[in-house]
C-alpha cells in the first residue's frame, strides 16, 4: 500500500500567471497602446474603457525556432475509402492537402487576446498625468489620519491589548514555574487525611514554600502588560469634483453636445483613476445657469441668449456652499460654442480669475465647432478672444478647439500630456 | 461480486477520492501489476488549470513573458468557448502529481484517477527513456531552483538582460537535447548541487589580484590542427544550448548558468514528446480496464458507467482525414487500439498475427507483455514494432508521397492492403521518430585563428529547408549568446550548398 496524499489546492492563491501575463503586456507595451488606441476610434465612447479583445502584430513578440517547411512529404492519414495504390490526386483538391502545424497561434500574423478593463484604462491614459499645478495643490492638502502600529509597553489604559497581556503572562508564568493553585489545593487535601506526623510538617513546609513562591510570582505582572499602538499618518485627498459647464442656446446643436459629452467622459475616467472619489456636478445656462442632472444636462431641451458668467457664478456658489477647496480638488471643464454677449465679458472675466481659478486645480475651456471641419477659417469667437486675453495675462487655462469626434482624444490627450522636461528639471 | 458503491450521483468530496483511489489502486496492483510511484492528488479551479497549461504543466516554473502570452492567448480562447480544458494534468515526478479539475464529476474523477495517478504514473516509473532522461525525484527541487535562480539573476543583473538570455535560450531550446546518452546519467539533484558548489567555489576563490597578472605570451593557435581543435571543442555538437554553455567566450557566469536550466528542462521533456502515443495509450488502457473492472464489481453503477463509456469514446474519437474534425493521428485512439490489439494478440490470434507477430501471439500474458512494451519502446519503435495489419485496415490507413517536383499531384503511395502494409507502417513509425521531425542542426567549427565566427550546418533532408524568417532570428539570438558572427549553411545529402545565412551579434544588456 503506497501513501498517497490528496491536497486541496483550490484555495490557493490564484492567477500565478498574473506576473507573466504583466511581463508579457509590459513587453508588448507600445504595440498594445496602438492597439488599444485604434479600439478606442472605433468604439463608442462609453465602451472605451470596457476592456476587450485587442489584437496586436506578431512582429517583436515571436518566439522564433528552427522550423523546416517544403520538400517531399509523406503522410499516413486514416479513413481511406476509394484510392488504390498509385493513384494521383491533385494538389488543389484539398484532401490530405492539409499541411501540418496549422492553428498554431504562432503562425497567423497578428495575435489577438483579451485585456481586463483595468489593464485597457492604463494603457489608454497611461502618457497622462494630471497638469503640476494640480499635483502641487494635491500635496499641500493633505489629512491626518490615524492607523495600528503594533504594540507598545506604554500607553493609556484604554489601549490595554488584553489578549496580547494575557499570553505574555502566561508564558512568564510557565517561564518561572509559578505554582498552579490545583497543586497546592492537592496537598492541603492530603494534610487533612494524613495522619503522620513527620509528613505532615513536611507537607505544610512544602505547601508554605509553594504559596510564598506563587506569592512572588504574580499572576499579571506589569511587564506583561502591552498597549495597543497607533500612528497618525497624513492622509492625501482622495475626493475630486468635476464641473461641467455647458452653453445649451439655441446654437449649440447635437453635434457639439456630443463632442462635449466625449470630453467630459474622458476627464471622468481619468479623475476617477486618481481619486478614490469623484463628484460631477452639471451646470448648463443660457443667460441663466442651473444645477441639472445629467440627462437633463445633455438632451433637456432649453432656449435664451448667453451668458456665460451666470454659470461661472453659479458654480462658485456651488462651491462655497458644498465642497470646500481644502477638502476637494476641484476640475472645471466648460464647453461651448464661444458665443457671449459681448457686455458680459468683463464679468466673467473677473469671476474666473477672482473667484474660479484660485480654488480649482484646472480649468479647460472646450470650443465646440460644426463637423465641417474649418476650425482654421473660423474667427476667433468672443469667448475664445476673452480668455486667450485672460490666459495671455497669466491665468491657469486650458483651452483647445475641436470639431470632430476624431479630435477629442488628441485633444484631451495633449491638454494632459506628462511633461517630461518640466518634471525633470530641477 | 460483493462490492459496495464508490459513490452515488455526480457528487464527490475528499473521502470520496480517497475510496476511488484505494479501489483503483487494488486493481491497478493486483490485476495489472503496475508499479508506480507515489500518488499526489491535487484538486485545482479552472483558473489554476489554465495557469499550469501556460507554465508547461509545471507547478512551478520560472517567470518569463513567453509564458504570459501563452496565458493571454488560452485565456482569450477559453473564454470564448473555443477551447475546453483538459480533466487533469499528470506530472512526472515522485510523488507523481495529479491535478483534477473540481468541475468533475465522480466518475470523471475515477476515470482521471485511473488513468494519470495510475496509468501515467506508471509508464513515467517504468519506460526506458524516462529512466534515462529525467530525475523524479528531483525535479521539482530543480525548478524551485531554476525559478528562484532567475529571479536572483533578475534582482542582480536586472530583468532586461535576463530576458534577453532567457529569450535567445528559448529560440534555441529544441536544439538544446542531448540525444544519446553519455557517459553518466544526468541526476538533477546533482547538478543542483555542483552548481551551488561551483558558485561558492568561485566566490570564494576570487581575487581581483588575478586579473592584474600578465597571463604570458598567447599559444600560437596555427599549431593546433583543426581537427584537434574540433575534437577540444567537442564538435561536431547538435546540442547548441550545450556547446554555447561551455564555449561561448563572453557570456557571464549566471548566463551559462541559465542556459544550462533551460538545456535540463529541454531534456526534461524530450522523452514526453517521444512517447505521446504510447503514454497516452497506456494510460487510456489501464483506465479502461480499471472502470470495467470496477463496474464488474459493483463498484460502478450502470449510470456512472454509461457516463463513463460515452467521455471515453469521444476521448478515442479518430476522424477520417476528410472529415472537418481530423488534424492528424488522435495519439489516444491510435495508443489504444494498439494496446487493446496486443491485448487480442496475445490472447486470441488469428493465422496473420501469428504470422506477423511470432513473438507475442497466442502467449496468453497480456499484462507481462504489455509491461515489456511499456517499458522498452517509444512512438517510433512501437509502431514499427507492433502495428498489426488487422489495424491498419481498421483504421483504413493510406501514405500519400507529396513531392513538389511532381506536377500532377499528390501520390497515393501505399494503401492497407498486403503489398502496403509494410510501407504504411514504416511511413507512419517514421512520421514519429524525433530524428525525422527536428532538423539536423550541428555546430561544425568555429574559426578561432581568425575573427571567432561560428559556423553551423543544416544538413537538409527531403528537401525540407529552415523557414527563412525564424531562422534569421534565432541566428540573431544565437548570435546575441556567442556575441560573434554566427553562420549557417544548409547542405543536401549530396553536399551541395542550398542556401546560407549570416548574423551579427547585437549589444546585448548583459554585456553593455
Amino acid at each position: 500500500m503506497v501513501a498517497i496524499h490528496i491536497v486541496d489546492r483550490r484555495l490557493n492563491p490564484g492567477s500565478k500567471s498574473l506576473e507573466n501575463r504583466q511581463r508579457f503586456l509590459r513587453r508588448a507595451k507600445a504595440l498594445v497602446q496602438q492597439a488599444v488606441k485604434k479600439t478606442s476610434h472605433d468604439r463608442d465612447i462609453k465602451d472605451v474603457l470596457e476592456g476587450g479583445e485587442v489584437s496586436i502584430p506578431l512582429d517583436g513578440m515571436d518566439e522564433p525556432r528552427f522550423r523546416r517547411e517544403g520538400g517531399t512529404r509523406d503522410m499516413i492519414l486514416p479513413g481511406n475509402k476509394k484510392f488504390i495504390e498509385g493513384d494521383i490526386l491533385p494538389r488543389s483538391g484539398g484532401s490530405g492537402g492539409r499541411a501540418g502545424g496549422a492553428g498554431e497561434g504562432d503562425s497567423e500574423d497578428a495575435f489577438r487576446f483579451v485585456l481586463s478593463r483595468e489593464e485597457f484604462v492604463d494603457l489608454f491614459l497611461d502618457d497622462l498625468e494630471l497638469p503640476d499645478l494640480a499635483k502641487r495643490k494635491l500635496a499641500e492638502v493633505e489629512s491626518e489620519g490615524i492607523r495600528r502600529a503594533g504594540y507598545a509597553t506604554s500607553g493609556s489604559p484604554a489601549n490595554i491589548s488584553i489578549p496580547r497581556t494575557v499570553s505574555r503572562a502566561m508564558a512568564r508564568r510557565v517561564a518561572l514555574r509559578r505554582p498552579k493553585p490545583e497543586e497546592i489545593a492537592a496537598l492541603e487535601a492530603e494534610l487533612l487525611i494524613c495522619g503522620h506526623e513527620a509528613r505532615r510538617a513536611e507537607l505544610l513546609a512544602e505547601i508554605e514554600a509553594l504559596k510564598a513562591k506563587a506569592k512572588r510570582i504574580p499572576f499579571i505582572d506589569p511587564i506583561d502588560i502591552r498597549y495597543r499602538r497607533f500612528e497618525t499618518t497624513p492622509k492625501p485627498i482622495a475626493q475630486a469634483v468635476m464641473f461641467c459647464l455647458m452653453d445649451v442656446s439655441g446654437s449649440m446643436t447635437e453635434h457639439m453636445k456630443d463632442l462635449a459629452k466625449r470630453f467630459y467622459t474622458l476627464l471622468y475616467v481619468f479623475l476617477k483613476r486618481r481619486y478614490r472619489h469623484v463628484e460631477i456636478v452639471f451646470i448648463r445656462h443660457t443667460d441663466r445657469a442651473e444645477e441639472v442632472d445629467e440627462d437633463t444636462f445633455f438632451h433637456g431641451p432649453a432656449s435664451g441668449g448667453t451668458l456665460v458668467s451666470s454659470a461661472l457664478q453659479e458654480m462658485h456658489e456651488i462651491v462655497r456652499s458644498r465642497f470646500r477647496p481644502a477638502d476637494w480638488n476641484i476640475y472645471a471643464a466648460q464647453a461651448s460654442d464661444g458665443d457671449n454677449s459681448t457686455s458680459d465679458g468683463e464679468v466673467a472675466g473677473r469671476l474666473l480669475t477672482e473667484k474660479i481659478l484660485p480654488v480649482s486645480q484646472f480649468f479647460a475651456y472646450l470650443e465646440v465647432g460644426q463637423d465641417a471641419g474649418l476650425t482654421f477659417e473660423m474667427p476667433d469667437s468672443s469667448l475664445w478672444t476673452l480668455y486667450e486675453r485672460l490666459r495671455l495675462a497669466g491665468a491657469p487655462l486650458s483651452m483647445r478647439k475641436v470639431c470632430e469626434r476624431s479630435e477629442i482624444f488628441p485633444v484631451f490627450h495633449d491638454l494632459f500630456q506628462r511633461r517630461v522636461r518640466q518634471e525633470r528639471a530641477p | 461480486m460483493t462490492g459496495e458503491r464508490l459513490f452515488q450521483g455526480a457528487d464527490w468530496d475528499f473521502p470520496t477520492l480517497q475510496r476511488i483511489h484505494d479501489a483503483c489502486e487494488e486493481i491497478a496492483e493486483s490485476e495489472l501489476g503496475l508499479n508506480v510511484y507515489p500518488n499526489q492528488i491535487e484538486v485545482i479551479t479552472a483558473e489554476q488549470m489554465l495557469d499550469a497549461y501556460c507554465s508547461v504543466g509545471m507547478p512551478l516554473f520560472y517567470k518569463h513573458w513567453s509564458f504570459g502570452k501563452h496565458f493571454a492567448y488560452q485565456q482569450a480562447s477559453y473564454r470564448k468557448g473555443l477551447m475546453g480544458l483538459a480533466y487533469e494534468i499528470v506530472i512526472n515526478s515522485s510523488p507523481c502529481i495529479s491535478y483534477l479539475m473540481e468541475e468533475n464529476t465522480a466518475t470523471m474523477q475515477t476515470l482521471v484517477i485511473a488513468h494519470a495517478a495510475f496509468g501515467h504514473n506508471h509508464f513515467f516509473k517504468n519506460n526506458y527513456l524516462f529512466k534515462q532522461w529525467t530525475d523524479a525525484d528531483g525535479i521539482l527541487d530543480y525548478l524551485e531552483f531554476a525559478k528562484t535562480y532567475v529571479a536572483q539573476c533578475e534582482e542582480r543583473h536586472g530583468r532586461l538582460a535576463v530576458e534577453q538570455t532567457l529569450d535567445a535560450a528559448h529560440a534555441l531550446m529544441s536544439h538544446g537535447i542531448n540525444r544519446y546518452p553519455g557517459k553518466k546519467l544526468p541526476d538533477l539533484r546533482v547538478e543542483e548541487k555542483r552548481a551551488q558548489y561551483r558558485r561558492q567555489h568561485e566566490e570564494s576563490a576570487f581575487n581581483d589580484l588575478w586579473r592584474t597578472i600578465p597571463t604570458g605570451p598567447v599559444k600560437s593557435v596555427a599549431t593546433l590542427s583543426a581537427d584537434r581543435r574540433r575534437a577540444l571543442l567537442g564538435l561536431p555538437q547538435e546540442n547548441i544550448l550545450y556547446f554555447l554553455e561551455k564555449t561561448a567566450p563572453r557570456l557571464a557566469p549566471w548566463q551559462r548558468e541559465l542556459l544550462r536550466i533551460v538545456r535540463h528542462i529541454a531534456q526534461y521533456f524530450y522523452p514526453q514528446s517521444q512517447t505521446k502515443v504510447m503514454n497516452e495509450g497506456t494510460a487510456t488502457y489501464v483506465h479502461y480496464r480499471i472502470m470495467n473492472r470496477l463496474h464488474l464489481q459493483g463498484q460502478l453503477s450502470d449510470g456512472n458507467f454509461l457516463e463513463f463509456l460515452s467521455s471515453h469514446t469521444n476521448v478515442v474519437f479518430q476522424p477520417d482525414f476528410d472529415s472537418k474534425y481530423f488534424s492528424g493521428f488522435n495519439p489516444y485512439a491510435l495508443g489504444f487500439a494498439m494496446m487493446q490489439d496486443i491485448e487480442r494478440i496475445v490472447t486470441n490470434p488469428e493465422d496473420e498475427d501469428r504470422e506477423w507477430f511470432p513473438d507475442i501471439a497466442g502467449k496468453g500474458d497480456t499484462m507481462g507483455v504489455l509491461r515489456d512494451v511499456w517499458a522498452n519502446y517509444r512512438d517510433e519503435s512501437f509502431i514499427s514494432q507492433f502495428l498489426s495489419p488487422r489495424l491498419m485496415r481498421h483504421f483504413r490507413m493510406f501514405h500519400l508521397h507529396d513531392d513538389p517536383a511532381e506536377t500532377a499531384g499528390i501520390r497515393v503511395d501505399a494503401i492497407h492492403d498486403e503489398r502496403g502494409y509494410r510501407r504504411v507502417r514504416r511511413a507512419l513509425s517514421r512520421s514519429y521518430d524525433v530524428g525525422f521531425i527536428d532538423a539536423n542542426i550541428e555546430v561544425v567549427d568555429v574559426d578561432l585563428a581568425g575573427d571567432r565566427h561560428l559556423m553551423l550546418r543544416h544538413t537538409v533532408l527531403n528537401g525540407a529547408q529552415l523557414n527563412d524568417t525564424d531562422a534569421k532570428r534565432v541566428l540573431q539570438h544565437l548570435a546575441d549568446l556567442w556575441t560573434y558572427n554566427v553562420s549557417l549553411v544548409e547542405v543536401d545529402s549530396t553536399g551541395k550548398v542550398l542556401k546560407e545565412y549570416v548574423a551579427n551579434p547585437r549589444g546585448l544588456a548583459a554585456v553593455a
